[in-house]
């Protein structure tokens, strides 16, 4: 880096003129690169993208032109005699997903009213960096719970107690029909639901926290009870950011691999209750990429992963175009 | 008439107030539960020879230190590819391309890669690097980390260099600072804060990552630094011990468990407490 020395008594004005002249080429130089090298990094989130989907793509084609339209609405998944259809998988993965958001988005709603609206001060932080906190536990961790401890429980008394609940109800005793096996969609979806409880809850607190004081005040003031405030004014107000959040908990919950992998009892199977074992796209992916040797195969399992990076990346877009909405009213 | 509609109006607003305090409770009750049972069941295998011994075939006593060596060395690596990457992205959406279009396309798809499927990333390198070479191997899991790592930092130096005053900038340009001296002596320096909360996000993001390694890193049963081979991580190890049916493999998953939530738990915190020093100044 150039030093320039402006008191230097034996250079003469010409000579500190091109020393100058040539210390700002030198910072323009540096200028430039460093410019360039920062744009290059900008581009490689962009280049990491497009890899993965042409990478996908590429190591999907060969199952996809095998298979054609007929690999996302065949359930049948046979290595050994080389048949992939992906429906089982995709439906799995739909069912644990929105079962899982109907378990989630009340509670973490919930949760939300309560720190924003309900809570004493003094507790709104330490349970607000909680939640916070737990969003970042490692999905594997919830897996693991979900397998030794979860599972007895489920089997032993929940599911026994569902069955015998939905019995005499037509419709629900199809949903909930069938031996307790304790793995099972289920079982997934609720496990799936802890997990996402928290990032959820923490969108949604901040979302309610945009509310202007002025607003809610307004509305107490003419009467309004709490739950009319919460109703009227603060999910109005809101709603863009909720729907982004809920989003964003969906996509996450689409892609977790781990805390379903060990819970959902890996059948290629779509069962009209919600008690049987299945299977989603990532479970397939952990449980079978490995094993997996025939070039077929694993194109297939590559083609799972296709889809479930076009599912996600469409849910992800809607909820950051939802949530950079809320974001950008705010800015103003 | 009108005090029988209040006093419903109330009960209505009571009731549902009251779900909403059940929902907490329900919510962070489960949660507490998770957490009290890997600290119970993680604590009881918690012993020094967790710490000196290598992970053990089934039915002998053992620890998880290649496990943990290993994952140290991977969150490193990909730490150290991944995170000059996003910061050096990040500068450049913070300081040359500050609300241009391609600073919001690059946020949006970032933000997109910010929560897109893990498992995704191991296939990925997978393709690009397993299917090519032929093995798995370490190389192949600090790849998929550090390919993790990126839009974490990316995002939360983007944040933090957008806090720094515009003004520093101004005085900066009116003394004829070059740009990128500026950026590098005076913005990264009062950022300094952030950014390291940004990196050690990140390396709590993917200390407990499992799906991407599966199809990268593996796992190995022996000691190993030759990161051109498979080598032993936490989470691959927790992975194949809890779903093996030996009570002492279980066991150690448990451990395994409990010193990997431990290291994301402290890292968060310790993050958290960074940026609010940060921001207080």
């Amino acid at each position: 880096m150039a030093v320039i020395t402006m008191n230097s008594s034996d250079v003469g004005p010409k000579a500190l003129a091109t020393t100058r002249a040539a210390a700002v080429r030198g910072f323009r130089r540096g200028d430039r690169i460093f410019r360039l090298v920062t744009f290059a990094a900008a581009l490689s989130v962009l280049v990491i993208l497009c890899g993965v989907m042409l990478s996908l793509l590429f190591g999907a084609w060969p199952a996809l032109r095998t298979f054609g339209f007929g690999f996302f609405i065949h359930a049948t998944w046979n290595p050994v005699k080389d048949v992939f259809g992906a429906l089982a998988a995709i439906y799995g993965t739909l069912v644990t997903s929105v079962l899982a958001m109907l378990l989630a988005v009340p509670v973490s709603f919930g949760i939300a009213v309560f720190l924003t609206e309900l809570c004493p001060w003094w507790l709104r932080r330490p349970i607000g960096i909680a939640v916070e906190l737990l969003a970042g536990i490692p999905s594997i961790i919830y897996g693991i719970w979900g397998l030794f401890v979860f599972l007895p429980f489920v089997q032993s008394v929940i599911q026994p107690f569902l069955i015998n609940l939905f019995a005499p109800i037509p419709v629900l005793n199809i949903l909930f029909a069938g031996p307790p096996y304790g793995i099972g969609t289920f079982s997934a979806a609720f496990i799936l639901a802890i997990m996402v409880v928290p990032f959820i809850t923490a969108v949604t607190r901040d979302v309610f926290e945009t509310v202007p004081a002025v607003l809610k005040e307004a509305a107490y003031g003419i009467g309004a009870t709490r739950l009319e405030v919460v109703r009227r004014v603060v999910i109005p107000y809101t709603r863009t950011g909720l729907v982004g959040g809920v989003m964003l908990g969906l996509g996450r919950a689409l892609g977790e691999t781990m805390a379903v992998t060990f819970v959902i009892g890996n059948a290629h199977a779509i069962s009209s209750s919600l008690l049987a074992p299945g299977t989603t796209i990532s479970a397939v992916i952990a449980n079978e990429f490995n094993e997996a040797t025939d070039p077929m195969y694993i194109s297939s399992l590559i083609a799972l992963g296709l889809i479930l990076f076009f599912i996600t990346f469409v849910v992800l877009a809607i909820s950051r175009l939802l949530l950079m909405r809320i974001e950008d009213a705010e800015a103003k | 008439m009108n005090r029988t509609l209040r006093t419903r109006r109330q009960l209505v607003s009571l009731v549902m107030m009251g779900l909403s305090v059940v929902a907490t409770l329900f919510g962070l009750g489960f949660l507490a539960l998770i957490l009290g049972t890997l600290i119970f069941k993680g604590l009881a295998g918690l012993k020094l020879s967790i710490f000196t011994q290598m992970t053990p075939p089934p039915g002998s006593k053992g620890g998880l230190l290649n496990a943990i060596a290993g994952s140290l060395v991977m969150t490193t690596g990909g730490v150290a590819i991944g995170a000059p990457i996003g910061m050096l992205a990040g500068i450049y959406m913070a300081e040359y391309g500050r609300g241009t279009r391609f600073t919001m396309i690059v946020r949006f798809i970032n933000d997109i890669l910010l929560s897109a499927p893990s498992i995704i990333i191991g296939l990925f390198v997978y393709e690009i690097y397993v299917a090519e070479v032929h093995h798995f191997s370490g190389v192949a899991g600090i790849i998929a980390l550090a390919i993790m790592v990126v839009p974490v930092v990316v995002r939360t130096t983007e944040d933090m260099l957008l806090l720094v005053p515009g003004t520093l900038k101004e005085a900066a340009a009116a003394m004829g600072l070059p740009r990128s001296i500026f950026i590098r002596r005076i913005a990264l320096r009062v950022a300094r804060a952030g950014l390291i909360t940004g990196v050690l996000l990140a390396v709590a993001r993917v200390s407990g990552e499992t799906a991407p390694l599966l199809f990268t890193a593996l796992s190995n049963q022996f000691w190993s630094w030759n990161i051109n081979e498979p080598i032993a991580n936490l989470p691959m190890v927790i992975f194949n011990f809890a779903l093996s049916p030996y009570k002492d493999w279980q066991q150690l998953a448990w451990t395994g468990a409990l010193l990997i939530t431990c290291a994301v738990l402290a890292l968060s915190i310790t993050a958290r407490v960074l940026s609010a020093q940060g921001t207080r100044k």
